[in-house]
């Protein structure tokens, strides 16, 4: 077992352990658009399709390149975009209907 | 380790810092936005890092910028374009797709590397076939499995179970065929046994999505959220990149949480649901209780009953969501509020397609987030509640769950019965997902209105403005 894959493990590991701990922690309401930004976050993956370009030298190699960074740009930027959507619903609205002070905050009463 | 690495490294764990703190800000509503930015700061940090990691290379060729970055701008530009374009009710689809595409995207990454061990002719080491065996089997499962997710919710693909004779037969076939391939792989490198299991496991992945029924494809799709992140993760590994690995093991985590946390809320287990088929144990259907007769209304008497209450509790499910109804309920509740009816709306966990979407669904029509309340909070307040108006949620009001021995024993549920009077909106007497007749309807102080969600609402609305404007 080289040093190298021990090191990723770790990280592998741990990382579980965080997400664990931080998704936890929310509220249902919540829920919809956590899986979203959870999905935006394994957009990660434009990474390392980026990083195909580096060693990739024969039509095969840039097809999937290509396809990779399409697929992987789609699922960042796509993913961001719709989380950000959503939340702004959950912004406050000083013109909400009902009139009195039920709308001073987004925070759960 | 060069100063470069030294750099990206400690770059890359500042990057996947900002996830983590992200999603931590995503514990409350008032600093989700904020979380969320700090999720795309971090992202935009880790392509830069990438980005530099590839010009420091020196190795890409002038093909190779051309299609890392016209791939780019395509998928931004079909990404930003479906994102902005989508209606919310449509939103689960489109994560689903965004899940396709990532877990393509990472098993990609292992097969290009593959191609380019197995092409020098050099030996691959056994950790890295496994991880690549791993990300390319749950890379393609994901990838074929969110398709027909997706397909199932637009109503392409039959959202019934779909079934046929001999599927356990191919289901254990293939998995046979992956795993004999993949052991064969460890002892032998292999282009076109990779091959093979990139073929067997996007197989696996519609053979394993498509006997599921529509109302589960919430809890399908995060698990395929949590199989998108594991594979990034695998994929992480094989090319030995620390962001990659980070980051899916996060979503791996969270997506897994999520699935848990939706399939408790549904009192359905997760290979309960992979497998097929509801309440695998005792399904003895409860028949209705004695007095099973039902009244129906009209939306005038409805709307009476609706204006002259002092508390109305709005039970949103489903069939509001799916008649895209968000809209006309808000209207009506700010038309009952201005008459000085007090009203709230109890979300029960997994109303609407996915534990939350209801609540996005009514912020979209600007009801005030306030008047959105939890199950746990709600259900006290049925007993002082005049009118409890059910839209198109059916199993979640359902007090059979309060017994044994039923198809949703067990379930949570909102104490819709426990209110003074009851009005259900409903499209006919169907059965919601469990598949059970609902004790609620048969309840004498309740009456059934039956039209599409949009249309009662709006009727509704009309009828307290004529009767009692």
């Amino acid at each position: 077992m080289s040093t190298a894959l021990l090191t990723d493990l770790t990280i592998f590991i741990l990382s579980l352990w965080v997400g664990f701990e931080v998704i936890s922690k929310v509220p249902a309401t919540l829920h919809t658009p956590l899986m979203s930004a959870a999905n935006s976050i394994h957009g990660i993956v434009l990474a390392g399709a980026m990083l195909i370009a580096v060693t990739a030298n024969n039509a095969v190699g840039y097809v999937i390149a290509f396809v990779a960074a399409a697929f992987a740009a789609m699922n960042v930027v796509g993913g961001y975009v719709v989380t950000g959507r959503m939340l702004k619903m959950f912004k406050r609205r000083p013109t909400a209907p009902g009139g009195d002070g039920s709308t001073t905050n987004g925070r759960r009463a | 380790m060069s100063t470069f690495l030294w750099t990206t490294q400690l770059l890359y764990v500042i990057a996947a810092s900002c996830f983590v703190l992200g999603l931590h800000l995503m514990n409350n509503p008032a600093t989700a936005r904020r979380g969320n930015q700090v999720s795309v700061a971090g992202m935009v940090g880790a392509i830069a890092v990438t980005l530099a990691i590839v010009i420091h290379s020196g190795a890409v060729s002038a093909t190779g910028w051309t299609v890392m970055l016209a791939g780019a701008l395509v998928g931004s530009g079909i990404g930003l374009y479906s994102a902005r374009s989508v209606q919310m009710t449509a939103m689960p689809q489109l994560v689903s797709m965004f899940n396709a595409v990532g877990g393509g995207a990472a098993a990609l990454v292992a097969i290009h590397d593959y191609m380019r061990l197995t092409d020098a002719g050099a030996s691959v080491a056994t950790s890295t076939t496994v991880t690549t065996l791993l990300d390319v089997l749950i890379g393609s499962v994901t990838f074929s499995g969110s398709i027909i997710a997706a397909g199932k919710l637009q109503g392409v693909i039959n959202s019934a179970p779909v079934t046929f004779p001999g599927a356990r037969i191919v289901n254990v076939l293939l998995g046979v065929v992956v795993l004999g391939t993949g052991g064969y792989l460890i002892a032998t490198p292999s282009l076109i046994g990779l091959v093979v299991v990139i073929i067997a496991s996007l197989a696996f992945g519609v053979a394993m999505v498509l006997p599921i029924g529509g109302a589960d494809m919430p809890v399908v799709i995060s698990l395929l959220n949590a199989f998108t992140g594991t594979a990034v993760a695998m994929a992480g590994f094989v090319i030995n990149n620390w962001a990659l690995i980070i980051a899916g093991a996060l979503v791996g985590a969270s997506g897994s949480i999520l699935t848990k946390l939706m399939a408790d809320a549904m009192n359905r287990s997760i290979p309960n649901i992979i497998l097929g088929g509801f309440g695998t144990g005792d399904v003895a259907v409860a028949a209705l209780g004695g007095s099973g007769s039902i009244q129906s209304v009209m939306a005038d008497d409805a709307a009476i009953q609706l204006a002259y209450a002092s508390k109305v509790i709005i039970v949103p499910g489903y069939g509001l969501a799916a008649a895209q109804a968000q809209h006309e309920v808000a209207a009506l509740a700010d038309l009952l509020e201005s008459r000085g009816v007090d009203v709230s709306y109890a979300i029960h966990p997994v109303a609407g397609r996915m534990p939350g979407h209801m609540n996005v669904l009514l912020a979209e029509a600007n009801v005030p987030y306030p008047q959105l309340k939890e199950m746990e909070d709600v259900n006290p307040e049925f007993a002082r509640t005049d009118v409890a108006l059910v839209i198109g949620a059916n199993d979640v009001t359902n007090p059979a769950a309060r017994r044994a021995g039923t198809a949703i024993s067990g379930m949570p549920i909102l104490d819709v019965d426990q209110a003074k009077s009851i009005i259900v909106i409903k499209r006919s007497m169907g059965h919601g997902y469990a598949g059970i007749d609902n004790e609620l309807y048969a309840n004498p102080k309740t009456s059934m209105y039956f039209a599409d969600a949009k249309t009662a609402l709006s009727e509704l609305s009309a009828a307290v403005k004529t009767l009692v404007g």
